[in-house]
């Protein structure tokens, strides 16, 4: 276990109290995780005792499995609850909800909501520590810590990479959060899409925005492709999704203007054939499924150290 | 009417003790042998009570956040005088017979005058014009389709022309709804970091610049509801300076917040149009200085502590603070202001805009006055509200300028323990 300095953070709801040190210590404890999942008996005693409740607003199965395995991994108890055919649908409050969770005794909650902010008010209202699971499009950071790992592992490290994040940013917590923790740890970041889906105040310090998918690829040592929605062409941001692919599908094509070592990444779920080709999904630059599996390394290692907390 | 004299008071810009009469809700005299109940002002400063051009009272139908006894009774403690009601309640109130009912129980309960905004279209459609000439006569003081926004320009052109042949005001909430989208706060680099969908501030202004045209073209009269931004301020000041016959208010929340206090996530914070950047907030209060902006109004917006504990997109939008608004308003600007200024603004300013007369403390008026003591520090507590909304972005901050006697009518509104 590597040691970090500055205070140790209650929550993981975005990246805003989380020091460089801490997160690369996060990510060092990561690697103890993962070599927890290549045993053959992949579970260790770190959190006996505890229970962690996934509070999923929103619904998102493949997140929540990736949670509760991490947490059952590290031998926590996990109750799940989900908004669908609950109290909520009834008209119970965020408030009422958790208050009635935090009575049970669980020990942390891990928050999905279609609101941003919604896991700080979880925070506020269970006192317990909070890991956001994704709240409405402002952050999903243990996605983003996972893409970090991801790259990490690829090249040793972050420092002076570039990471092009392509689609539609202006309605994804993922871009949201790694432009937020990948530049923290040394990277740059280059955010890209049509412009009705590009906010222009998103450009900071190591994020740069373009319009234009070819300039954002050249250079890139990891290249990502986010989630187009159906509703995006509803609500008229693009006129379809071909016009959209036709400029900022990451397939062959654009890849050929990226280096030769460039890596291919995407959150999941895809729609291939839109926002990313089968050819470069599938293809020998993809490492989507290593992301899925460093997930839940990155939880487990998040988990403990909010839980545990000696790293 | 009991006859009530009020010892040991002062005018604005005076040091001289005075004495007021009051006798069958009218001011009887100056400074004349004390007779009646007596109450000692014990120094206060005496002014004429404030008017509140554009609150939510929510009655009928909404009772769970607010009703004309809670709603009236905090304005007279906020000392107000006199509340303009917006008609967005359930149902709208785009029937005579409802303004009818509502004046005829606020003048039971003895608090804040009640004057009510109907609704400019029938059911704030926004299609068809209300019966304007009967809402008139039932006593509607204005005409609004407030939050509805007006979408139908032709819409607002007629009621304009229709309204102004009454004598009265349509009053607008300029807002392009396409625009503004699904936005819940201002649209910014505030929101985008916070991944909030935005409402920028082109909504307003190109609302603004719409119904500026149309209030033109028709020479009706135009009030325009809570300006919050920069860029509208100057339209409206570039109408008038072409004599377009335009009027505008802004609130005391967005002269005193900003978008960055979204960060907090707490949806007390939500409201409509949405807190701005603090370059805004410079730019109204020298519009207010320089008189471009007509009057203040705090768009009183209550809603149940629940509904404002949910989620930024779901929580509705408004802030309840009617009681606190001259404290406020007197803590911050008082000194940028003026006290003569900060009253006018609360007072005469807002007369002018309803086409009233202007409010005087002269013998023979109406005895509507308010007594404010300018200078005891009090903490906003909340729980001690009228208001059904015991909760706001200032709880806990120490403010002066506290009103301490509201009188309307000549009867005591409101008297602070």
């Amino acid at each position: 276990m590597t040691a970090a300095t500055g205070p140790r953070p209650r929550h993981l709801l975005d990246f805003q109290d989380w020091s460089a040190e801490r997160l690369s210590a996060l990510l060092d404890n990561a690697d103890t995780m993962s070599q927890v999942l290549d045993r053959p008996v992949k579970k260790v005693p770190a959190l006996q005792g505890l229970s962690v409740c996934t509070a999923f607003f929103e619904n998102s199965t493949r997140t929540r499995i990736s949670f509760e395995l991490a947490a059952r991994r590290m031998s926590a108890d996990v109750v799940s609850f989900a908004a669908g055919g609950s109290s909520v649908s009834k008209g119970e409050s965020i408030r009422d909800t958790i208050e009635v969770l935090t009575s049970y005794k669980v020990d942390a909650f891990v928050v999905r909501h279609a609101s941003a902010g919604a896991a700080h008010l979880v925070a506020r209202y269970s006192g317990k520590p909070v890991i956001n699971a994704g709240d409405g499009r402002r952050a999903h950071p243990t996605q983003a810590l996972l893409d970090a790992y991801t790259i990490r592992r690829e090249f040793g490290s972050l420092e002076g990479k570039t990471v092009a994040i392509i689609g539609d940013v202006r309605h994804s917590r993922v871009a949201r959060s790694n432009a937020e923790l990948l530049p923290k740890l040394g990277a740059r970041v280059v955010l890209c899409g049509p412009a009705t889906l590009l906010p222009r105040e998103l450009a900071a310090d190591g994020v740069t925005l373009t319009t234009d998918a070819r300039e954002a690829v050249r250079g890139a040592d990891a290249v990502m492709a986010l989630r187009l929605q159906q509703e995006r062409m509803d609500a008229g941001y693009v006129g379809s999704l071909q016009d959209y692919a036709a400029q900022y599908q990451v397939n062959e094509t654009l890849l050929s203007y990226a280096p030769d070592h460039a890596i291919v990444m995407h959150p999941g779920p895809m729609n291939r054939d839109v926002e990313i080709s089968s050819d470069a999904a599938d293809g020998p630059r993809s490492r989507i499924l290593q992301q899925v599996e460093n997930g839940q390394a990155v939880r487990m290692s998040t988990l403990y150290h909010l839980l545990v907390g000696r790293a | 009417m009991p006859t009530l004299t009020i010892t040991n008071i002062r005018r604005p810009g005076s040091e001289k003790s005075e004495t007021l009469t009051v006798e069958n809700g009218l001011i009887k005299g100056w400074n004349i042998k004390p007779e009646g109940e007596i109450i000692d002002g014990n120094g206060a400063t005496l002014v004429p009570a404030f008017i509140e051009p554009h609150a939510h009272l929510r009655e009928p139908g909404q009772e769970q956040k607010e009703d004309l006894a809670s709603g009236l009774a905090a304005a007279a403690a906020g000392g107000y005088g006199t509340v303009v009601s917006m008609p967005n309640t359930s149902p709208v109130v785009d029937d005579p017979a409802i303004v009818r009912a509502l004046i005829e129980k606020a003048g039971r309960l003895g608090f804040a005058r009640l004057r009510p905004a109907a609704a400019l279209t029938r059911g704030q459609n926004g299609e068809q014009l209300a019966e304007l000439s009967l809402l008139a006569g039932a006593g509607a003081a204005v005409f609004t389709d407030d939050g509805r926004t007006n979408e139908n320009a032709r819409t607002l052109r007629l009621g304009l022309e229709y309204a102004h042949s009454l004598g009265l005001v349509v009053s607008v909430h300029a807002e392009d709804a396409g625009l503004r989208a699904g936005g819940v706060m201002n649209e910014g680099a505030v929101s985008e970091a916070l991944g909030l969908p935005g409402n920028p501030a082109a909504a307003e202004a190109a609302r603004v610049a719409r119904d500026l045209e149309i209030c033109a073209m028709t020479g009706g009269r135009l009030h325009i509801q809570h300006l919050s931004t920069a860029r509208a301020l100057d339209l409206v000041r570039g109408a008038k300076a072409r004599g377009v016959n335009v009027t505008c208010e802004v609130c005391p929340h967005h002269l005193l917040l900003t978008d960055e206090a979204l960060r907090s996530f707490d949806a007390v914070y939500k409201v409509a149009p949405p807190l701005r950047t603090q370059a805004d907030t410079e730019y109204l209060l020298a519009g207010l200085v320089d008189g471009s902006v007509d009057c203040l109004a705090t768009d009183h917006a209550p809603h149940t502590r629940a509904e404002k504990e949910r989620d930024l997109l779901e929580a509705p939008s408004g802030i309840a603070y009617i009681e606190i608004a001259f404290p406020l308003l007197w803590t911050h600007f008082g000194k940028g202001l003026g006290l003569q200024k900060l009253v006018e603004l609360l007072t005469v300013d807002v007369a002018r805009v309803l086409g009233w007369p202007a409010p005087e403390l002269e013998v023979g008026q109406a005895a509507d006055f308010t007594l404010l003591d300018l200078d005891t520090v009090r903490p906003v507590q909340p729980e001690t509200f009228k208001s059904k909304a015991k909760f706001n972005p200032w709880t806990g901050q120490e403010l002066r300028g506290w009103p301490v006697l509201t009188v309307v009518g000549g009867a005591v509104a409101f008297r602070r323990a």
